[in-house]
């Protein structure tokens, strides 16, 4: 029996068509635009100004506090300007401009690719090399690494969990890079390991990649205290939560953080990032992009430099299909519509993804039948069309105590509802609102 | 016989006592009412709308009542009419204020604001603002779910269907201000209504660069100035490239509206325009 999560969960259609193909190397574009907030916190403060030479690994603004991250240049060659840019959510925000000539890398990057496995140095001083190389989670939520890596005082962690379930449709990135990457993972596995000093991880991944499964167990051998936990197809198993009961049967109490229940998650692709940090020396300013779509050419995983225009890689991947009806950045579960094709990839974007026309549009609502599937496929217990009805009529103090700060914004309950109501929407306004009341609560005491 | 006449006895004897309790009960915890409380309810609209900043019209009448002066205190929907009435109850002064009304400051119709995509999801301009900036470039303008019709107890705004932008009705308008907190882009705000419904105001509040903002609607402001230069009585100012009229200086000569080179600063309500605009202001300034 395949373990996984306990409450809730859902399976929509896999659509992995990007699955076996090997990463390209997507062409650096002619200029980047790299967005000053790629990460939960404040965004980051541009050091350079226009005119500036910068090669590829220079760091170009600083974290703007403790729960920030560092931004280093994708490419190399001159800051043109520093404007706004359109991000995912439609709104302009400030964005540091750079015209590419050639590609010369900072000379203590190391570019070679053989396998560097001893790594001396202590934990305090991995955190802050990943601190320094502005590691954040690759997983989309994007929370700065380094801050994970040090609990609260009176908190240790006993056991690293690795994300690896991918439990999106359509996305392979993941997949793709344990293919390729699988003992680079492992070695940066270990480094995490030591940095929250545990000697136990696990890395949790659906059981839809045999062969992933299968090369991570056979590394493993020589990883002694990592293990392959392969886990059964259940979105979103990638929640943190979900993957923590998934794996060690325990919940995370509402309110907390993972770290609660002695456990810090990392995505896959931080592992890898981490590695790569604390190994090479080179700075978090490329990822893995699937690009992905029913009617596009050739789905394709990409290794993108931060900052290419997403359009770019749509292009690389066979262009636009005709009956394009949305581009989703990220998975089709918790992406985001993108409103054009400038968008910039930022450290947090796994995934491009083209739904055709027919498929774009959402029905028509209905009225709620009470057949409560909300309710049994919400992974939080939840129940999603109770707290739909208190964000319409806007009783913020009852959505509060149902527990509406708990919801994970997964979508499985819109993705259930025969009446297709906008479950989802509704909760994240009443997130909105009741998230608000409770910081000015916080500020007047 | 004897049994009825103990029940009778008995029944009486307990009603007896649970009413002296009860009077002595009413008596200890009387709570005095100002009888001018329910006098200035009466006058007052009873649309419990809070446009006020009390809870409903009861809850303005106790602060009418209890307030030492009529200062500040004022119910848009009643107006004038309805405070002086309140004031002439309580023997106090009621300070006269100009009627306001809502103005949507936003013109970014289906011509103007060309629609960059498509949103279907669900019908709240609370969910579209926190999910994404609108189906137009303009991340500023009306997103035109409404919000503020659905937030409108007085039936007095409607999203007109060709423009898909709101419109105030200016008879039923109370200017309650329900619309303006149900906004999420702050595009309403309550403006003075004028002499005869005459006003003139910047229909945009599109604070992006003139170049961005040109881009996503023709008819945004582009913060050039132009109007600010132009105005006699220094009423207009432009701050983070859009420019804002205040209609406590404004006197209504529309000689911005003139040199406004986007058409983002409209007059509603004026006669049609005459060549000679010298006699317009003098006419204006009689008003």
């Amino acid at each position: 029996m395949l373990k996984t999560f306990r409450i809730g969960g859902i399976h929509p259609d896999e659509n992995k068509l990007s699955a076996g193909k090997c990463i390209e190397t997507a062409a650096i574009p002619e200029q980047v635009a790299i967005m000053l907030s790629q990460h939960i916190g404040a965004p980051a403060q541009a050091i350079v100004a226009k005119g500036d030479h910068v090669k590829v690994g220079t760091l170009i603004a600083k974290a703007g506090g403790f729960v920030s991250a560092n931004i280093h240049s994708p490419v190399s060659g001159t800051v043109t300007k520093i404007d706004s840019i359109i991000d995912t959510s439609g709104y302009s925000k400030p964005a540091i401009f750079i015209q590419v000539e050639g590609d010369e890398w900072e000379e203590n990057i190391e570019r070679n690719d053989c396998l560097k496995t001893e790594c001396n140095l202590s934990p305090k001083e991995i955190i802050q090399k990943i601190s320094e190389c502005g590691i954040v989670g690759m997983g989309g939520a994007t929370f700065p690494t380094h801050v994970k890596l040090s609990p609260p005082p009176g908190m240790a962690a006993t056991i690293l969990i690795i994300n690896a379930a991918e439990c999106e449709p359509y996305l392979t990135s993941d997949h793709q890079l344990i293919l390729e990457k699988g003992e680079e993972i492992l070695i940066g596995t270990k480094i995490l390991m030591k940095a929250i000093q545990v000697n136990k991880a696990v890395i949790g991944i659906e059981n839809n990649k045999q062969d992933a499964i299968e090369l991570l167990t056979r590394l493993t051998i020589k990883y002694p205290g990592i293990e392959v936990c392969p886990l059964k197809m259940k979105y979103p198993q990638g929640g943190e939560k979900q993957l923590i009961d998934a794996i060690i049967r325990r919940q995370v109490p509402s309110g907390n953080l993972p770290i609660a229940t002695g456990t810090v998650v990392q995505n896959i692709g931080t592992a890898f990032a981490v590695y790569e940090a604390v190994q090479k020396n080179k700075p978090l300013f490329e990822r893995i992009v699937t690009v992905t779509g029913k009617s596009l050419n050739s789905p394709s995983n990409f290794k993108v430099r931060i900052g290419t225009p997403i359009g770019q890689l749509i292009q690389a991947a066979g262009g636009m299909p005709e009956d394009t009806g949305k581009i989703i950045s990220g998975g089709p579960m918790m992406g985001k519509a993108v409103t054009n094709t400038d968008i910039p990839v930022t450290k947090g974007c796994s995934g491009v993804l083209l739904i055709r026309k027919n498929e774009a549009i959402r029905k028509e609502m209905s009225n709620c039948i009470r057949c409560a599937k909300c309710v049994f496929v919400c992974p939080m217990g939840l129940e999603p069309n109770l707290l739909m009805n208190l964000a319409s009529h806007a009783l913020w103090d009852k959505a509060e105590s149902n527990h509406i700060m708990d919801c994970i914004e997964c979508g499985s309950c819109s993705y259930t509802c025969p009446a297709y109501r906008p479950l989802l929407d509704y909760i994240r306004l009443g997130k909105g609102k009741v998230g608000n009341i409770i910081r000015s609560r916080a500020v007047k005491k | 016989m004897n049994l009825i006449l103990i029940a009778i006895l008995s029944l009486g004897a307990i009603g007896a006592i649970s009413a002296i309790i009860l009077y002595l009960v009413a008596q200890k915890f009387k709570i005095y009412e100002d009888p001018r409380n329910a006098l200035v309810t009466e006058v007052l609209p009873g649309a419990n709308c809070g446009g006020c900043g009390y809870p409903g019209c009861q809850g303005f009448a106790d602060a009418c009542v209890k307030s030492e002066s009529l200062e500040g205190m004022m119910c848009p929907v009643g107006g004038t009419v309805v405070m002086s009435k309140v004031a002439s109850i309580l023997g106090k002064e009621v300070a006269s204020t100009a009627p306001m009304i809502a103005t949507v400051r936003c013109n970014g119709n289906c011509t103007n604001r060309v629609h960059t995509n498509i949103y279907n999801g669900a019908a709240s301009c609370a969910i579209v603002s926190t999910l994404y900036a609108g189906e137009t470039g303009c991340s500023f303008g009306c997103l035109g779910c409404g919000d503020c019709v659905n937030a409108c107890q007085f039936d007095a705004i409607h999203i007109n269907p060709e423009a898909s932008l709101p419109e105030v009705d200016e008879e039923k308008c109370t200017a309650c201000g329900a619309c303006v907190k149900a906004c999420p882009k702050m595009i309403i705000e309550l403006r003075k209504k004028g002499p005869k419904s005459r006003r003139i105001f910047v229909s945009c509040v599109n604070k992006d660069k003139g170049s961005i903002a040109r881009k996503a609607c023709t008819a945004a402001c582009i913060g050039c100035g132009k109007c600010e230069k132009t105005c006699p009585f220094g009423a207009i100012t432009v701050e983070n490239n859009l420019a804002y009229i205040d209609d406590n200086k404004c006197r209504l000569c529309r000689k911005c509206v003139e040199v406004c080179p986007t058409g983002a600063i409209l007059s509603l309500n004026f006669p049609p325009k005459k060549s000679d605009t010298a006699s317009l202001v003098a006419e204006d300034s009689n008003a």
